[in-house]
């Protein structure tokens, strides 16, 4: 691991993401081979599974450190990482050896399935022939939570870097379901991981338009700048989940955009397999959809959820694919082509194929200005839509996120005022700073929590707030702390359901800070109403669940 | 506790039978002060006294106050009890503080360090009855090297950007650490100061401390007239237009909390050194053991937990609040605030 671990130390002491590379390139290239297959694999999401609970790590790092639990506990939400929390708190490694990456990931997934006293004793002895910052990447291997301030982007032109092989097409041999433990690393970086006939090519992602440049004069974001309509295409931004369709010879699949395999979990596209003409992939939407509209994103969560889909659910949460774009045409890779021929194919395939199956196009907006465009935005909300997305007409289906040619035009959030009413301290690089708040709004005389948040605020506005908890706490419970409801937020959220689980019988989308209310007392926070009856309006309103109740 | 030899107020640590404040908060009569780090040291008192080390510094920082000086281990009646002041270990200067009445001992640690570091006066155990410590670093978690395995990780930092050309910027706190780097380090080449630390340095130097010799940063001075120097400067001034004339520098910053991997990337410092001028774990807990006092008061810190940790050790213990009413006065984030970290320097 030592090579592993210099990597780390030299990626973790730097910001400048010229050096990261640097450092990564120079690593895919002098380390032993199978350390390098699995740097790749953690670095791309593919981690392996974890073998040992937190709570045995937590009980076996106390005894070893020979301290009481609840001080191995409070040590932790002070590191804000478990990882690092038990390589502070050990006694210094008294048998330091060196072991490969390869030996120790090849170790830790041949515990699947062991009795305690095996895995226990297997972790033991790792820690005592590492030093710390060793341990903190084993601990980190072990808890499965594993970033290194690398972005699979930065990652593939590094290896771009160490091969010479184009950095498109690495991402694209990266890409599929390979199994790191079997796969050598020239297989990897010359034919590509897993099986070619189900390799998904890497998605392309759209910016916020609020990141394009402001149109001159403009005060708002808009898309005037993004020059005339009719060079875009401009389509609703649905809220399931971006997916892929495959149908190749001998191959039928669908990925989920975080490169999940869900064709099992989606059985009603098997069909398809049938109709597709071979060597089809499609990029497109998963929705739950029925009379004609798609259901609000919790019934989708619900399909995800389970491993096997029971006839019940089936019939009451049938899903859809609504296609966006046509990447590979009759086993030819389309992504140069610009997006005018590539929808052009994709609608006359889909027009052909039989009624009744589950994939249709997704509507194509027409506008004239963008005047036009914005007035049909404002209607998203009523379809389900978080938004628009425009894509530009000419543009090729580009790997990753490349600004200029796809942007995604959402919806103003919903806010809320709100006071908070417990805080506690964050992770990472958060630790030891309060930065995660429940929050409350009116109920009559009392105050109904309703939401948890911890974004949108800036590092100094976290510490301001951090001294002040500190300094108002009224309870502990563990690393939560009470306080006066005295701060006021404005949290902005994306949508409302109905919740019979949470006390205020709401559950929010994706709530988060926008400002801190310094001019606001408790007293002018917003009234619990008022979110029921953003729920009445919101089409995102469906009944309760039956199990829920 | 009507008769208790100290007692802990709004405005900090009051001794009734003596009529005297330990480093207040809040203007007082009589403030004896442990050391200048702006936590301890405030403006305002009618009266203060120090040891005849921490003064000068006092002095420069809070202007023309009434203050008097006292030596390490001499001792001084005030109204009913006996004070002395011992050495912390803490920066130059700094004391604890022994308060004696009719055989009963108290002591106020202050901030305090067990190592010696080279450069001040070396922490002594003073043995008492109640000894009230700081715990800023008390929790298992914390656990210095040796002052000499830091040095050489510093020199080979410093080393290897002078050997590029480079300038090295190192922030530390500008009473204290920023004198304790420059008296530990090699002389690999010249050690250029920003103004808030050359001021202390100086007044530090002129006192007898063996501080190498520094160049304050002035307007002709750059990467260009001293490649490959060593930069000293607050924290605050690491990240600002003042830092930019050194160019393509590369910057470091030593304190006990770089320990945590969270607070070195929320500052996005490169490269963090651990060390503190406090005590670490085995440090606070060899250093109570020593006083043999029964009874303990955690103060500035991990209060908390520390004190839970003593009980369980077999101490009657308790907790001391601070001015923030909260326990943890001096994590790094409020630290920074609650003091003006280019001029003072509290903490780490």
């Amino acid at each position: 691991m030592n090579s592993f671990v210099a990597l780390f130390n030299a990626l973790d002491a730097t910001t400048k993401t010229s050096v990261k590379t640097a450092a990564l390139a120079e690593y895919l290239r002098t380390a032993p081979e199978a350390d390098r297959v699995w740097t790749i694999a953690l670095l791309s999401g593919r981690r392996p599974k974890r073998a040992v609970s937190a709570t045995e790590l937590r009980v076996w790092a106390a005894e070893a450190a020979g301290i009481p639990l609840w001080l191995f506990e409070e040590s932790y939400a002070v590191a804000g990482d478990l990882g690092e929390a038990i390589a502070h708190l050990l006694p210094p490694a008294q048998d330091l050896r060196p072991v490969t990456l390869d030996a120790m990931i090849r170790g830790l997934i041949a515990l699947t399935g062991r009795d305690v006293a095996e895995r226990r004793a297997f972790v033991l002895a790792a820690w005592d022939g590492l030093a710390a910052d060793g341990r903190f990447l084993f601990n980190k291997l072990l808890t499965g939570g594993f970033r290194m301030g690398v972005s699979q982007g930065l990652m593939t032109r590094a290896l771009s870097q160490a091969t010479g092989v184009e950095e498109a097409t690495l991402a694209h041999r990266l890409m599929g379901d390979w199994n790191p433990a079997t796969t050598s690393f020239a297989t990897l970086t010359r034919d590509g991981g897993g099986d070619a006939a189900s390799r998904p090519y890497p998605f392309a992602l759209a910016s916020a338009l609020e990141e394009a440049p402001l149109p001159p004069g403009a005060v708002q974001q808009n898309p005037d700048a993004l020059g005339p309509v009719k060079e875009w295409l401009a389509e609703w931004k649905w809220d399931g989940i971006r997916g892929q369709l495959i149908a190749r010879p001998g191959a039928f699949a669908l990925w989920s955009r975080g490169e999940e395999l869900i064709t099992d979990r989606f059985p009603e596209f098997a069909p398809l397999a049938d109709f597709l003409p071979p060597g089809t992939v499609i990029d497109g939407e998963v929705l739950i959809w029925r009379d004609g509209q798609p259901l609000p994103f919790a019934d989708l969560q619900k399909r995800i959820g389970r491993k096997t889909v029971g006839r019940k659910l089936l019939a009451e949460s049938p899903a859809r694919m609504l296609a966006y774009d046509l990447l590979e045409d009759a086993g030819q890779d389309l992504r140069e082509a610009p997006l005018s021929q590539r929808r052009a194919r994709l609608e006359a395939m889909v027009a052909a194929l039989p009624p009744g199956l589950p994939l249709q196009m997704s509507p194509r907006l027409d506008a004239e200005t963008w005047a036009d465009a914005a007035l049909q935005r404002a209607e998203a909300r009523a379809l389900r839509a978080e938004g628009l997305m425009l894509k530009r007409l000419s543009s090729p289906y580009h790997t990753g996120r490349r600004r200029g040619d796809w942007w995604k035009w959402k919806l103003d959030p919903y806010v809320v005022d709100a006071v908070m009413l417990y805080a506690q301290a964050g992770h990472g690089r958060r630790a030891n700073l309060f930065t995660d708040f429940t929050f409350a709004v009116r109920d009559g005389n009392d105050l109904v929590p309703f939401a948890k948040a911890y974004s949108g605020l800036t590092d100094a506005e976290f510490a301001e707030i951090t001294r002040w908890v500190q300094g108002h706490t009224l309870e502990r419970f563990g690393p939560v702390r009470r306080v006066p409801p005295e701060l006021v937020f404005e949290l902005a959220f994306e949508g409302i359901q109905a919740s019979p689980r949470h006390k205020s019988g709401i559950a929010l989308r994706f709530p988060r800070m926008v400002r801190w209310r310094r001019d606001k007392g408790v007293a002018e926070i917003d009234h619990i109403d008022s979110l029921r009856a953003l729920l009445r309006q919101a089409p995102g309103a469906s009944p309760p669940d039956p199990e829920d109740i | 506790m009507s008769d208790a030899l100290l007692t802990f107020t709004n405005r900090g640590i009051y001794c009734p039978d003596g009529d005297f404040f330990i480093d207040p908060w809040r203007p007082v009569d009589r403030a004896l002060i442990t050391h200048g780090h702006s936590d301890h040291a405030r403006y305002g008192h009618a009266a203060y006294l120090a040891t005849h080390q921490a003064l000068p510094v006092i002095r420069h920082r809070l202007g023309d106050i009434r203050a008097e000086g006292i030596a390490y281990g001499e001792t001084r009646q005030i109204g009913a009890v006996t004070v002395s002041f011992h050495p912390a270990g803490h920066v130059p200067g700094s004391a604890q503080i022994r308060v004696e009445r009719g055989g009963e001992v108290w002591v106020v640690s202050g901030d305090y360090k067990v190592e010696p570091d080279g450069l001040c006066e070396a922490f002594m155990p003073v043995r008492c009855h109640t000894f009230i410590t700081e715990c800023t670093f008390g929790l298992p978690l914390f656990r210095w090297q040796p002052q000499k395995v830091l040095a050489e990780q510093i020199a080979a930092w410093w080393a290897a950007n002078a050997a590029e050309g480079r300038i090295s910027i190192l922030g530390a706190y500008g009473l204290g650490k920023a004198q304790r780097l420059m008296a530990m380090l090699p002389a690999i080449g010249p050690i250029l100061t920003h103004g808030a630390v050359e001021d202390t340095t100086r007044i530090l130097r002129d006192q007898g401390y063996a501080i190498p010799d520094t160049i304050r940063v002035t307007a002709g001075i750059s990467a260009q007239t001293h490649p490959g120097a060593l930069v000293v400067a607050p924290p605050s001034a690491m990240d600002s237009t003042w830092a930019r004339r050194f160019g393509a520098a590369d910057t470091a910053f030593a304190s006990g909390w770089m320990a945590l991997r969270g607070i070195r990337r929320r500052r996005a410092l490169g490269t963090g050194f651990v060390i503190s001028d406090h005590a670490d774990w085995p440090g606070l807990n060899a250093a109570i053991a020593a006083t043999g006092a029964t009874r303990v008061f955690a103060t500035h810190g991990y209060t908390a937990p520390f004190r839970r940790w003593l009980e369980e050790q077999g101490y009657q213990a308790g907790i001391v609040e601070t001015q923030f009413g909260g326990d943890e006065a001096e994590s790094p984030d409020t630290a920074e605030g609650a003091a003006d970290a280019a001029v003072a320097g509290d903490g780490a």
